[in-house]
């Protein structure tokens, strides 16, 4: 694909020609996951078809083509985050499951008891609870990051808080689920860096959205899930640099991680293998793997645009619409906009809104504390992708119109 | 779909206009209800003479289909025996079920038959209900 267009693009996307209560689907919630291009269905077909077997383990063909499939998918990874080499990309569940490989392997080993992880107040609960419940079993302290008036991070503030000797892990998320906020993790990471912390980023709603290098942020550790960046469900990875990798004890144990079993002691293979105990979901890997080809045939860059110019524009009409809340900054927006309008409730929002065919995700967002610092106890949430188009805005804007009108 | 059904002008009127809403000074019983699915909340405060609800009042946050359902619980309940009460909330716990007994006269509340085609949202008009039910438990509670 040499330019971005829409309508090509759409075609793409079985799901969307779907209709709901006989209107033309509107899908803005993405955040929550992401529809599936034909290219992610059809490889996951063709290898539950044609080439299933399980990976790393049989001398036969469909064993050799598994594996095949697996490991390349590893590798596409790691080219697309630009990892310094494949066997620092961990397949993992997704996202939760990556941060609490962490919080176990590594946070058991390496963070014990008076020590401080730092994270923000924006947080999705899956970069929330993980950290509580270590804090809690070695006897460690959370502290948090303020937020500026403007909900964006303040840098001031992790400065504080990184200059403490106790201080051991800075763990935040790379855009906000709620807010839509891009975090300036590149001087995050400098700050932290420089007082010799690692940094975890929770790379769930940016990882789809535009491009990320790891060898140029420089990141410690980094999760995301595929199904948010048209890819199956069941499927993420865990990025961490090798050396972490190498000093971190086993996460699961089982089968596929270890090297020799005795009845008392075994030893384990090197990464990424020693963190993939069991059989892994190969055939989400792979699909997951496809889903990364159609991302990079677009181009990061070209969905990253199209989305900025969707967000300009919904926003644009939200204005318009008037009594509408928006909650989040007004520059360095992801494709996410979080709203309440007028009286009406956002639970009340997302049943209306579904009656005319649209999608919406309405109520605290995985993200309790976040609501309390905003004040309200919940919020409904747009969230656009590189299928969504302006007309679908419209379609949105017209039954906000009338919600807004019904609870006049 | 038929969402008229389920957003009946009467329900809007008491989602706009809630009746009853507030505190008492000195409530007999008093107790919190939420729905952490959804984040709604409300908070109950029942003022009882014997056997008698006398008065009621209650605070909360939620969506229309819960909030009107509690402001018109308050409606209803006021005036009537604890025990004509009970019947009342297993009676609406029915109705959410397609399976209530008819004889029992529920007034406006019938309007809220139409909730029970949105599954989702019968936990919303439940939880006034439910939290009435735990506020006549602490009475009794006290009894023994």
């Amino acid at each position: 694909m040499s330019s971005f267009d829409v309508e090509t693009i759409r075609k793409d996307f079985p799901i969307l020609s779907t209709k709901v209560h006989d209107k033309p689907l509107v899908y803005l919630d993405n955040a929550a996951t992401t529809q599936k291009p034909n290219s992610v269905i059809e490889i996951m077909n063709e290898y539950m078809h044609n080439h299933n077997a399980n990976v790393h383990r049989g001398i036969h063909l469909l064993s050799e083509k598994s594996t095949e499939g697996y490991e390349n998918a590893r590798i596409k990874v790691a080219n697309f985050f630009n990892a310094s080499q494949p066997e620092e990309i961990i397949f993992t569940k997704g996202t939760t499951e990556s941060i609490n490989l962490v919080a176990h392997a590594w946070g058991r080993k390496f963070i014990s008891e008076g020590d401080i992880i730092i994270l923000s107040e924006m947080e999705h609960h899956s970069n929330l609870v993980p950290w509580q419940l270590l804090a809690k079993s070695v006897g460690a302290e959370l502290k948090f990051v303020e937020m500026n008036e403007d909900t964006t991070l303040n840098l001031e503030s992790l400065k504080e808080l990184v200059s403490d000797k106790r201080a051991k892990l800075v763990a935040l998320s790379y855009a906000s689920n709620v807010l839509g906020n891009v975090n300036p993790v590149k001087e995050v990471i400098e700050i932290s860096h420089s007082e010799n912390i690692p940094v975890l980023l929770d790379g769930a709603q940016a990882a789809p959205h535009h491009k990320i290098d790891f060898a140029e942020i420089d990141c410690d550790f980094f999760a995301c899930s595929a199904h948010k960046m048209l890819g199956p469900t069941g499927i993420g990875i865990l990025y961490a640099k090798m050396e972490l990798l190498e000093a971190m004890d086993p996460f699961l144990g089982g089968g596929e991680m270890i090297l020799e079993v005795g009845l008392h002691e075994s030893s384990y293979k090197e990464p990424p293998y020693k963190f993939e105990a069991g059989t892994p979901s190969y055939i989400e890997a792979i699909g997951f793997g496809a889903a990364i080809d159609y991302l990079k045939a677009v181009g990061m860059d070209s969905i990253h645009d199209h989305e900025a110019n969707l967000s300009k524009y919904a926003l644009g009409e939200l204005k318009k619409l008037g009594d509408v809340e928006v909650y989040g900054p007004s520059e360095g927006r992801a494709g996410i906009i979080s709203f309440n309008i007028g009286n009406a409730h956002p639970h009340d929002v997302a049943q209306l809104l579904d009656a005319d065919g649209v999608a919406v995700r309405a109520g605290h967002h995985c993200a309790q504390p976040l609501m309390n610092w905003l004040k309200v106890s919940s919020t409904s949430r747009a969230s656009f992708y590189l299928y969504n188009t302006e007309s679908e805005v419209d379609v949105f804007v017209e039954s906000l119109d009338k919600i807004k009108e019904m609870f006049n | 779909m038929n969402l008229d059904l389920l957003y009946r002008e009467v329900i809007l009127d008491h989602y706009k206009n809630p009746r009853n809403r507030g505190e008492l000074e000195s409530p007999t019983v008093k107790f919190d209800g939420h729905n952490p699915l959804c984040g709604d909340t409300v908070t109950l405060h029942i003022k009882t003479d014997g056997e008698k609800i006398t008065d009621v009042k209650f605070q909360g946050d939620g969506c229309s289909i819960s909030q009107a359902s509690i402001s018109m619980m308050t409606e209803k309940i006021k005036g009537l025996s604890t025990s004509e009460v009970k019947d009342l909330i297993e009676n609406f716990r029915a109705m959410m079920k397609g399976e209530e007994d008819k004889e029992i006269d529920m007034g406006e509340l019938e309007v809220l038959q139409g909730v029970k085609q949105f599954p989702a949202r019968i936990k919303c008009a439940l939880l006034g209900w439910d939290t009435l039910k735990q506020s006549l438990a602490v009475l009794d509670d006290r009894k023994i």
